[in-house]
């Protein structure tokens, strides 16, 4: 049959295929077990990691220094209700109409590694739209702006650590890394702990999504549990009936190294 | 002991980071020209000395007395209140900047430093770093004692008028010092 599909682009000779990113994946997650980066340890994203080709130039070849926190490490900055307007959890409410796409709620809570709840902190969350779109200007994807998302969204978490967006479910998008390659859908998330030491910042995907095990941005964590960790869960008790869809996903903060080594990366081994 | 959770793990902050972390006034810790304000900045460089143009770095220290800051206000800033927090996004010649007040140390006879972090695009995970002041308490610090001369010098800034001026260097022969911590 006939069709007006286009044809793709014309990429620059070289341009790795996703069979070749495949392979290069492949063979890290076989050959490079992660445990034999002593920094990083075995959940831990690698940082040189040549299939997310711009990863290349912008990782430290050294080891990282160990040292122990000082003081100002130890704590970290504050937010309150001025710097965060309560309305700001919902990205379907901020410009004049709603959004097109799957109205959905993501809630969670916001842990240290002890389990302790990080009260009262800063989550900002930022997203394309339905139609894999990000609302900036070096955006090259053909995808449709929604003119009722920016895709922005901030909050505090409450007493016990939780927090809850409620916005649209994000498209994949397109990207350069290599031909024909995708970015699964996902939100980023950036977070603030209770210590300096615990900053930082991540991104949440949707399960059963096909397209994460071809993305080199997340196989750059070779380990299983570790993909777990970003891998939000859909729960019926979050969904609201006639209304979205439920996500749950908890954010666990580790401002030390050490504790990987001594209590999670034992027990593993024994399971 | 306990079983510890299981740490989420880091992604990069992509190239629309931006969308997310961006406000107005978040390189200003205090008011640019104020009494007592300098001004830190510096390039962010990849492996091959190219600059960085879509680095966030993000700065966390002590008030001019040592204090650690405990007032909110890092987003919508208070006037009159030093709040600890600044964040820059690298532009296209890869130069951050602050509007900050020196920090001085938590403790008397410890060097006084800038508790930094980078996020960039291309870089899956955050990296932690120190820009430490000037001065005499330097060679009391564990870490810098430790650190050959050229792995040193990537943690201490540079006076300049006005201010103080520091690059910071992903990778390569001016690597900068990145931590991990206990």
């Amino acid at each position: 049959m006939q069709n007006d599909i286009p044809k793709g682009a014309n990429y620059p000779p070289g341009t790795p295929t996703q069979a070749d990113i495949d392979a290069e994946i492949a063979d890290i997650a076989q050959n490079r077990p992660t445990s034999a980066d002593p920094n990083w340890g075995a959940h831990r994203t690698l940082i040189d990691y040549p299939p997310y080709r711009s990863s290349i130039l912008r990782h430290p070849s050294a080891d990282l220094e160990l040292v122990d926190p000082e003081t100002i490490e130890l704590h970290s900055p504050a937010f309150g209700h001025r710097d965060v307007h309560w309305t700001e959890y919902d990205l379907t409410q901020m410009v004049n109409g709603e959004p097109q796409g799957e109205r959905i709620v993501v809630t969670g809570r916001l842990l240290d590694t002890d389990g302790r709840p990080v009260r009262n902190q800063l989550i900002e969350i930022w997203q394309a739209n339905a139609g894999g779109r990000y609302r900036q200007k070096k955006e090259r994807h053909p995808a449709p702006l929604d003119p009722n998302f920016n895709g922005v969204g901030r909050t505090l978490t409450d007493d016990e650590g939780r927090y809850t967006f409620v916005t649209i479910k994000p498209g994949p998008y397109p990207w350069p890394n290599h031909q024909n390659a995708w970015r699964p859908a996902h939100i980023h998330f950036s977070v603030f702990g209770s210590k300096f030491t615990e900053r930082m910042v991540t991104q949440m995907y949707f399960p059963g999504d096909p397209l994460m095990p071809l993305d080199p941005i997340f196989q750059s964590i070779t380990s299983e549990r570790g993909q777990k960790s970003l891998i939000a869960d859909y729960d019926h008790d979050v969904s609201v009936p006639d209304w979205a869809l439920g996500y749950r996903w908890d954010i666990v903060l580790n401002g030390s190294n050490r504790t990987w080594f001594a209590s999670i990366d034992g027990p593993e081994e024994e399971e | 002991m306990a079983e510890k959770l299981f740490p989420t793990a880091d992604q990069t902050v992509g190239p629309y980071y931006a969308i997310g972390m961006e406000y107005e006034g978040m390189e200003e810790l205090v008011p640019h020209g104020s009494a007592g304000s300098i001004v830190l900045s510096g390039y962010v460089y990849d492996g091959k000395g190219n600059p960085v143009p879509d680095a966030v770095v993000e700065i966390w220290q002590t008030a001019p007395d040592g204090s650690i800051p405990a007032e909110s206000g890092n987003i919508r800033r208070k006037a009159g209140v030093f709040s600890g927090f600044g964040r820059s996004g690298s532009d296209d010649e890869g130069r951050y900047q602050f509007t900050t007040v020196l920090p001085a140390p938590t403790e008397p006879g410890k060097p006084a430093f800038f508790s930094v972090i980078v996020f960039a695009r291309g870089l899956l995970a955050r990296l932690h770093t120190r820009i430490y002041v000037p001065g005499p308490d330097l060679d009391a610090d564990p870490l810098l004692a430790r650190l050959s001369p050229e792995r040193r010098a990537t943690l201490v800034a540079t006076e300049v008028p006005g201010g103080l001026r520091h690059d910071i260097h992903l990778q390569g022969e001016k690597e900068t010092v990145f931590l991990a911590f206990n």
